[in-house]
């Protein structure tokens, strides 16, 4: 793990460094026409430490989103509706309902996929199509459907990340419960066990290694349902609804904030499933 | 004569012993995409409780698909195949057989107790039983101490091994046996030729043991089974009458070397009229 630590920060490192080149190449335009409409002369020393303190920026500092970011996320009351705690929140409770209901999901599909010849042929097909069309232009139509029929806030969010994570899990399972050698089977088979018996002492266990790997794709598209869920209706709160208005009022600062609070936000349950699997896997005896 | 003598006649005489595996004029042919592979052919064979049965023969023969058939893993094409006077279907429903495989095919997530308690999990045995089988089946192949290790801790004999006493824990009085010492070094293999010929010789098991090795098989058994390839097929059944207390030094005396040599002859036979 130490070793790793260099490189990572010399990587962070050279990403600031680019960050702020491009900070100041960006802005330097606008902030030129400010100062020839305002008559006035500059420096380039000046014109660097303008480009970097500018209310709307095309491309804000790193420094301005971290401290818009420390303002809206601990200098302030996370009830407030300018708390990012509070939006992420909102975000976090549908992501968590969306992976909860299309983890499930995706396991009983693959479940019934794998014992029954018919689901295979049938469902298959569906599932992979299912992820053809477009989350964006499936999301609208969701929100507005559901929300015709009375649904609002919550559920159709998650809906929508149930939607994309139900996916890999399902497509991972399957492959997962087929993965006990035939050896084992057989061994099963050989002690008359049951179909039963034989998925809950050979085929899950054999599973939980791609199942871990599903999930951690599985957590993080459904964290990006939740966002684009609350895009289309322009929702009062979540990240999503952060990115909108930002976009509307031009204020790109809090819209970066609200773009890395994702993705910490996605980082942390990415980090929370891995630690999960070394849980299990470790309880499950697996070589270290 | 009278009724009296008669009893006793029939009590004197040599009591047949109970076929355990009773194959007759079996066959199996693979259909495959390069046309009809003959695995078995035209075989018969029985084999009496309490017999050690080596099957012997070179790659392709078919030594593990009669094992097979009898554990109805494969299914015939022809002929008759009972098991205790039954189908195979039927015995392995009653769970007649241990099947001792050519790998551990231990299951990585169980320790090694809990790999040796997993039949008797799925045969819905009380857990202080369990334990309690799990113990002695682990002492016949010496690895009591080894309960709570993972199998990717032991070597690859021990891992063997505690299939072996996988096989065991539910005391099925047939055992099937294929290639179980094949990949362990002459030593180790030595040593648990002796331990299987123990605990054979103490619990009147039947036992059917595939084997490439000559002096494996002539050692262990009551009757080697030579086979040959393509298709396959028995060409010679040879009994043998060493004390079933032998010990390891029989490899020396001369009636060990003939049925070696015998063994050989069949084997060389079975060799030449395939090319
Ligand atoms: N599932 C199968 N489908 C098609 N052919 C098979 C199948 N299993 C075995 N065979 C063929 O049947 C023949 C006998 O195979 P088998 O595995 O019984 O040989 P064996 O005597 O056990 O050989 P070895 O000593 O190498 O283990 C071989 O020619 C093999 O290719
Ligand atoms: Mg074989």
């Amino acid at each position: 793990m130490s070793g790793q630590t260099g490189p990572v920060c010399v990587v962070l490192i050279a990403l600031l460094v680019l960050w702020y080149v491009g900070a100041v190449f960006m802005n330097a335009p606008t902030q030129i026409d400010r100062y020839e409409r305002a008559d006035q002369t500059w420096t380039t020393g000046q014109l660097i430490e303008d480009t970097l303190a500018q209310e709307r920026p095309i491309l804000p500092a790193p420094h301005q989103v971290a401290v818009e970011m420390y303002n809206t996320i601990f200098a302030i009351k996370i009830t407030s509706k300018r708390s990012l705690v509070y939006h992420s929140w909102v975000t976090l409770s549908s992501t968590l309902l969306g992976f909860g209901i299309g983890t499930l999901l995706g396991v009983l599909l693959a479940v019934g996929i794998v014992h029954v010849m018919t689901l295979e042929k049938s469902l298959m097909p569906w599932v992979i199509s299912s992820q053809t069309i477009p989350i964006l232009a499936i999301a609208p139509m969701i929100i507005v459907v559901l929300g015709a029929i009375g649904i609002k806030g919550l559920v159709p969010k998650a809906v929508i990340s149930t939607y994309l994570c139900f996916f890999p899990v399902t497509i991972s399972m399957v492959k997962g419960l087929r993965s006990p050698q035939v050896i084992q089977l057989d061994l099963m088979r050989t002690y008359n066990a049951s179909k039963w018996q034989t998925f809950w002492q050979l085929r899950l266990p054999s599973a939980m290694p791609f199942l871990f790997a599903s999930l951690k794709v599985a957590i993080a598209i459904s964290l990006v349902g939740a966002i684009v869920g609350e895009l289309p209706t322009g929702a009062q709160a979540g990240l999503g609804a952060r990115l909108l208005a930002g976009s509307y009022y031009g204020q790109t600062i809090q819209i970066w904030s609200a773009l890395l609070t994702a993705a910490f936000v996605a980082a942390i349950l990415v980090v929370i499933v891995g630690w999960c699997e070394r849980k299990v896997l470790a309880r499950m005896g697996v070589k270290p | 004569m009278t009724l009296k003598q008669v009893v006793n006649n029939v009590a004197e005489m040599p009591a047949s012993k109970k076929a355990v595996v009773d194959i007759k004029k079996l066959s199996l042919t693979f259909q495959t995409a390069d046309g009809p592979v003959y695995a078995l052919s035209d075989v018969d064979l029985t084999i009496e409780e309490g017999d050690f049965v080596s099957f012997i023969g070179p790659s392709g023969c078919g030594k593990t698909t009669l094992l097979r058939v009898i554990a109805d893993l494969e299914q015939a094409t022809g002929g008759d195949i009972s098991i205790n006077g039954v189908s195979p279907h039927e015995a392995r429903e009653q769970r007649a057989y241990g099947y001792v495989f050519q790998a551990p095919a231990l299951l990585p997530w169980r320790s090694i107790e809990r790999n040796v308690t997993l039949p008797l999990e799925i045969m819905e045995i009380s857990k202080e039983e369990r334990i309690k089988r799990a113990q002695e089946a682990l002492k016949l192949v010496e690895l009591n101490g080894f309960e709570k290790k993972f199998p990717w801790q032991l070597s690859g004999g021990m891992q063997q091994r505690a299939s072996i006493a996988r096989a065991l824990s539910f005391d099925a009085d047939l055992l099937l046996m294929d290639e179980p010492f094949g990949a362990l070094d002459e030593i180790v293999r030595d040593h648990l030729n002796e331990q299987l010929l123990k605990l054979w010789a103490r619990t009147n098991k039947t036992v059917a043991f595939v084997t490439h090795s000559i002096p494996e098989a002539v050692y262990l058994s009551t009757k080697i089974v030579v086979m040959s390839p393509r298709p396959g097929r028995i060409i010679d059944v040879i009994e043998t009458d060493f004390p079933k207390d032998r010990t390891l030094d029989i490899r020396e005396t001369p009636e060990f070397l003939e049925i070696a040599h015998r063994v050989r002859e069949g084997l060389r036979a079975g060799h030449s009229n395939d090319d």
